[in-house]
């Protein structure tokens, strides 16, 4: 007890001393707003919080041998992109060069500073900016773990990751949100990341899921969520985390703000009940885990969208995602045969295809001014723009993961083997086990 | 000494443990398990895929107790737990060789 309350007494003094200076800190600007800092620095706690939701909506998808696996890829990712974001990935995304990246000139946040950065956004503090698109960085590599999950050597998996996000999503992320970014110039409107996060995302589950090949023995012993509570969970913390994605990629507390979170939620909501529809029709029932797909289909579908759109093109989006993500899911993938394990290509990217698609029907100026009118607004170039958005972020994401895949292969060796496999990877990649059978 | 080993649905549990105590039998084990006899089990359908249900969950009790009550105690569990549906489960005997009671040491059916 006593040894307690010397510790809390020390822990104020040291913290007295270091917050004094800090709290009469660095801040320099006149122009830097506290409503719209306060509101993206709660949207950047709100997007990471969607990582570990993630983790979850997969973990309850596996088997139970597998959780830990799951989640410790997307916790490792959490770890180790964060670094590499402030150490060069921010750099390398949003530094003002044109071309292939952005190249080094911010590297370890060198000249990321408190000001404002105007070209980014004038009221909020450059590393508010920075720190709230570290976390798109971060979330859109775990997407793809949906497509080899139960069957990825660890250590391959780290290198991937790393060299994926170093590859392919930095300069992806360059092009089209980026000073100097080609997409970007083109007129490519992708508000919070339906082409850099989904379809970069899902074309990446895709190719490495068919690069590593189907899961052992999937038709003698099909393989049922191990928690579905978990899956409900986790989508319930993506809902939630995606406000501060969509409505948070205003960068500002503002009218396009408000516009993004009333469609996101929306959206979410209209598909979240297509797909319970949808399975009402074709299997007599509607499930918990068809309605936690939909919820996500409809989250991703208006990501692109979520600052053009207004709230009827919303439903319309959200109603006919569960469509298409359900058809590529239940229909496609069976015929097809491909192990996309998770669904991160049925709904990520196939949801991401259709929001970008949504964007140039649907965008309205008199939404958003400084975005651009859709086919259905008496503009249909955007259209024209954004599926070559579209079609760009495909071969490259394609390529980029075809050619990363197949170093790390050569190297490290992807795919565990068929022992392992069968043991399940908490045990053989981790010698960790989820649920003690003893106490 | 005779151990009953019951396999009955989960929800008829309260019922035979009611009926049980009724015949001042307040002693058992309860065990979750899952199998199939007959039943049929149904077919889960997610995301397109198909998920034949066959296992299906029951509750596994449990009692030991003296030969002479063998018949009486197997009855009361079979009408609590009978339903007239396919499903309702199996009743097995098995001799018991011996008994003890740890607190005590005893030993033999005062042991029960």
């Amino acid at each position: 007890m006593n040894g307690f309350k010397v510790f809390l007494v020390m822990a104020f003094v040291i913290f007295g001393v270091f917050a004094g200076p800090c709290a009469f800190g660095q801040e320099t600007a006149l122009k830097i707003d506290t409503g719209d800092t306060a509101w993206v620095l709660i949207c950047s706690a709100l997007v990471m919080l969607m990582t570990p939701g993630l983790a979850f909506f997969y973990g309850g998808m596996v088997r139970k041998k597998n959780i830990l696996s799951i989640l410790m890829q997307c916790f490792i990712i959490l770890c180790v992109i964060s670094i590499q974001w402030v150490l060069f990935g921010y750099s390398l995304s949003f530094a003002p060069l044109k071309g292939f990246w952005g190249g080094f000139s911010w590297f370890g946040l060198n000249g990321v500073g408190l000001a404002p950065y105007a070209d980014y956004s004038s009221t909020i503090p450059h590393q508010v900016f920075m720190i709230f698109q570290g976390m798109f960085a971060i979330i859109t590599p775990a997407l793809i773990i949906g497509a080899f999950a139960e069957r990825m050597k660890f250590s391959a998996f780290l290198l991937f990751t790393v060299l994926w996000a170093t590859f392919v999503y930095d300069p992806l992320c360059h092009w089209v949100w980026a000073m100097g970014g080609w997409l970007r110039n083109m007129g490519a409107l992708d508000f919070a990341g339906g082409t850099v996060v989904h379809v970069n995302a899902g074309i990446a589950a895709i190719v490495t899921a068919l690069l590593i090949g189907r899961r052992k023995n999937l038709d003698s012993n099909v393989p049922a969520p191990h928690n579905l509570p978990f899956v409900v969970l986790g989508t319930a913390l993506l809902w939630f985390g995606w406000f501060g994605f969509n409505a948070g990629s205003s960068l500002g507390a503002n009218g396009i703000a408000a516009n993004a979170f009333v469609v996101t939620h929306t959206a979410a909501a209209a598909a979240g009940l297509s797909w319970a529809l949808l399975e009402w029709l074709r299997n007599g029932k509607p499930t918990m885990f068809g309605v936690a797909s939909g919820a996500v289909a409809g989250l991703v579908a208006i990501t692109p969208a979520a600052g053009f759109v207004s709230v009827i093109p919303a439903i319309v989006i959200g109603l006919l995602v569960s469509v298409f993500c359900f058809t590529a899911v239940s229909v496609l993938k069976p015929k097809l045969g491909y192990d996309d394990s998770l669904d991160a290509f049925g709904v990520h990217c196939v949801g991401g295809i259709w929001g970008a698609i949504a964007t140039g029907l649907f965008a309205s100026k008199a939404v958003n001014p400084l975005g651009a009118d859709g086919l259905f607004f008496g503009n249909p170039k955007q259209l024209l723009i954004q599926l070559i958005a579209v079609v760009v972020t495909i071969l490259f994401s394609a390529v980029g993961t075809l050619v990363i895949y197949k170093v790390v292969d050569i190297l490290l060796g992807m795919r565990v083997n068929e022992k392992e496999e069968l043991i399940g990877l908490d045990l053989t990649q981790h010698r960790e086990r989820a649920y003690t059978v003893l106490e | 000494m005779k151990k009953i080993e019951a396999i009955v649905r989960s929800e008829k549990v309260s019922d035979i443990r009611n009926a049980l105590e009724k015949i001042n039998y307040t002693g058992l084990t309860l065990t979750q398990v899952d199998g199939h006899g007959n039943q049929k089990g149904t077919i889960q359908k997610w995301k397109g895929v198909e998920h034949k249900i066959t296992i299906i969950p029951k509750t596994k009790i449990e009692v030991v107790v003296d030969d002479g009550d063998v018949e009486k105690i197997v009855e009361t569990i079979a009408d609590e737990a009978r339903t007239g549906e396919l499903g309702d489960g199996k009743i097995f005997v098995y001799a018991v060789e011996a008994v003890m009671r740890i607190r005590t040491g005893q030993k033999g059916a005062c042991a029960l």
